[in-house]
């Protein structure tokens, strides 16, 4: 019998286009998408260079991260709007397909990769983008490049990769009622820190994953970036194949069944080894917020805020205290006790239409805080559609709720949407960094159902104790 | 791309961890289209106040570290946002190299495509140089070619780099040219892959 593999090594091994010693290895990519923030450089570079785009058929491009959520016919911000006029340029002038701000395909780009059916599992996907790391929930092996490997994949459509160890991330048991696929991976993240995947692609494992829809999965490996892992992904089941049944860009009819036929084949095989494994019961998880300035800074509704003066390493004691000194925040303090400002509902991680069914749920008949402001921007056109056909947007609108147009929007703050100084957010976003939802913000990062929660309270509460679970 | 066999230069501490690429370079400089000019905005944040006036309080603001092109800082330095503009951002203001006891994965690898080198020291060396920094005005020596950094008094310290990442340093190669030269095996794969 053949020596067992994880995935990530089968995917390794099909898409070695050259292996030499004392080098990395050469990869094939499969699938490169683009956007407008990243990529001006390396368009200008082959440009400059004379090179052309050699698989202008397994690029796809969209705008998202500084386009408008509302009035997009005007762009005020001259910057953005050059850096999108100059996507468009460069997208006719190489051939790639674009969807641009007035298309019907158009969102943030990890969300219309998989809802297209370019996602698939046993692919290489890149993107000038951390978050890429979301398209692993099908068992693709996908990271985020930066600016130059953007033009080097355009160029010649491989990279040069080093084989990443493996870890293995189980979590076992079953989540608890009203805790999420949020919760899952900010509870992992917490434990382990923001760096225990640096160097490795992380696989999710276990009954807990198992469970999880495609939705629900997406949300867990886009995180994966925050763990420190450039890619974290999970072996394709019935739960992925079902999902991509019928998506435009994938196979159709007996061509799918072959795909499907050959995809069973890439789950992680019985017995096969990783180079390290943690684990986590998903039994144990409550739901979570973080109170700090980076994504591993989070605690349990139920918890306090630290206390640095109990923290005996200097160099952690420094960095609680001056997260706390950012957050404005006192140690010991309830997170039940913080008041926010802003909710954002949306972002890669949390702006599907099964996120944005359950934060509605929660609000369902209730109104917003007076003084909060919350905002829901769906991940794409198509789930804004989709939301509208179910009637979600009344339910927001109707509590109070913002409802704008499909982009990136308040979770980095690049376009209009940007939390004040000194004010806070419950926001279901990925990154709590510093400055992150404008300078001086102060983020707080939490599952759809929470935000929902907080947007109706004014403040941190456990959504179970507020709705009727929904999960 | 400018190859380094040494660099010899003035060191700048900056004793945090999880440095994030959102610090090094804020989204709002994200905008722009070319590759050069984003050195005025390193640190943005943490270099200016709300006023866009140099932040006293924020060390690189410090006379004594005009000119500096070692950065020193903590654990997990570049993490967060894919952003090459970080490295643009330091190389462009003057930092040549960065040591730090580890680096996020994606900042590794933009910091070798532009020409910086980027050296992981154990914590208890870097805990050394951050303090020899923050006392003195400081000068590192590192040789990249027998991997070695060293000062006049007397510290020395081996560091490792792959293989492939020093080749392409010391001889400030463009990758993708390097790449096409193996063009037809990409399309000899390409024709057989499925
Ligand atoms: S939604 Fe946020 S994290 Fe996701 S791609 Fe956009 S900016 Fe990046």
């Amino acid at each position: 019998m053949q020596q067992p593999k994880t995935i990530i090594e089968k995917i390794w091994e099909k898409h070695t286009v050259v292996q030499e010693p004392n080098k990395p290895d050469l990869m094939y990519i499969d699938l490169h998408l683009v956007h407008e923030v990243t990529s001006p450089q390396a368009f200008e570079g082959l440009r400059l260079a004379g090179r052309k785009v050699r698989q202008p058929e397994r690029t796809y491009a969209t705008v998202d991260h500084n386009v408008p959520t509302i009035h997009r016919s005007v762009i005020r911000d001259e910057v953005a709007r050059t850096q999108m006029e100059t996507l468009r340029t460069n997208c006719a002038e190489f051939g790639i397909r674009l969807a641009d701000i007035d298309h019907p395909d158009q969102g943030i780009v990890h969300v219309i990769g998989p809802q297209l059916g370019l996602t698939q599992p046993g692919k290489t996907i890149v993107c000038g983008d951390s978050h890429t790391s979301t398209h692993g929930a099908f068992g693709a092996l996908a990271f985020g490049i930066g600016t130059s490997e953007v033009e080097h994949v355009l160029a010649t459509q491989t990279l040069w990769q080093s084989k990443p160890k493996t870890l293995n991330v189980q979590i076992d048991g079953t989540l608890g009622t009203g805790v999420t696929a949020k919760d899952l991976i900010l509870a992992i993240i917490g434990k382990f820190g923001v760096k225990f995947g640096t160097g490795y692609v992380l696989e999710y494992t276990g009954e807990a994953i198992r469970n999880l829809s495609m939705e629900e999965r997406m949300t867990v490996c886009n995180m994966s970036i925050e763990a420190g892992a450039r890619a974290g992904l999970i072996s394709p089941d019935e739960t992925t194949f079902e999902y991509l049944r019928g998506r435009r860009y994938a196979p159709e009819g007996p061509a799918f069944e072959k795909a499907v036929s050959k995809w069973r084949q890439l789950a992680t095989d019985e017995g096969a080894a990783y180079d390290h494994t943690v684990h986590l019961n998903a039994s144990e998880i409550e739901p979570q917020v973080t109170w700090g300035t980076n994504p591993g800074m989070c605690l349990p509704i139920s918890a306090n805020v630290p206390d640095p003066a109990l923290i005996e390493n200097k160099e952690e004691k420094a960095s609680v205290e001056q997260a706390l000194a950012y957050m404005g925040l006192e140690p010991n303090q309830q997170l039940t006790s913080i008041e926010i400002q802003h909710v954002f509902i949306g972002s890669c991680t949390n702006s599907r239409i099964t996120d944005l069914r359950k934060a509605a749920s929660v609000i369902q008949g209730k109104k917003v805080h007076p003084s909060v402001r919350a905002m829901v921007v769906p991940g794409s056109f198509t789930v804004k559609m989709q939301a509208e056909q179910e009637g979600l947007d009344k339910v927001f609108k109707d509590a109070g709720f913002e409802w704008r147009d499909a982009g990136c929007s308040m979770c980095l703050a690049m376009n209009d949407d940007v939390v004040p100084a000194g004010e806070r957010c419950a926001s279901t976003s990925n990154r709590n960094f510093e400055g992150r939802q404008g300078a001086g913000a102060r983020t707080h990062l939490a599952s759809p159902e929470m935000a929902a929660a907080a947007a109706i309270e004014g403040r941190f509460v456990d959504v179970r104790q507020v709705a009727a679970p929904t999960v | 791309m400018e190859p380094i066999k040494t660099h010899n230069g003035l060191v700048y501490p900056l004793p945090k961890r999880n440095v994030d690429t959102d610090q090094i370079i804020p989204k709002q400089f994200l905008k722009r289209i070319e590759r050069s000019g984003f050195g005025q905005f390193l640190f943005y944040n943490w270099r200016f106040d709300e006023k866009d006036q140099p932040r006293q309080d924020f060390t690189l603001n410090q006379p004594k570290y005009k000119g500096a092109s070692v950065l020193i800082a903590g654990d997990n330095f570049g993490c967060g946002s894919s952003r090459e503009h970080a490295p643009w951002a330091l190389l462009d203001y003057g930092f040549k190299v960065i040591i730090a006891p580890s680096f996020a994965d994606i900042f590794y690898n933009n910091t070798t495509k532009n020409g910086i080198l980027a050296i992981k020291l154990s914590e208890d060396k870097v805990d050394y140089l951050l303090n020899q920094a923050e006392i003195n005005s400081y000068i590192l020596t590192i040789d990249l070619e027998k991997q070695k950094v060293h000062d006049e008094l007397g510290f020395e310290a081996d560091f490792d780099i792959p293989a492939y990442h020093k080749h392409m340093l010391l001889n400030g190669l463009d990758e993708i040219g390097i790449t096409l030269t193996y063009a037809d095996q990409i399309t000899q794969f390409e024709q057989t892959y499925n």
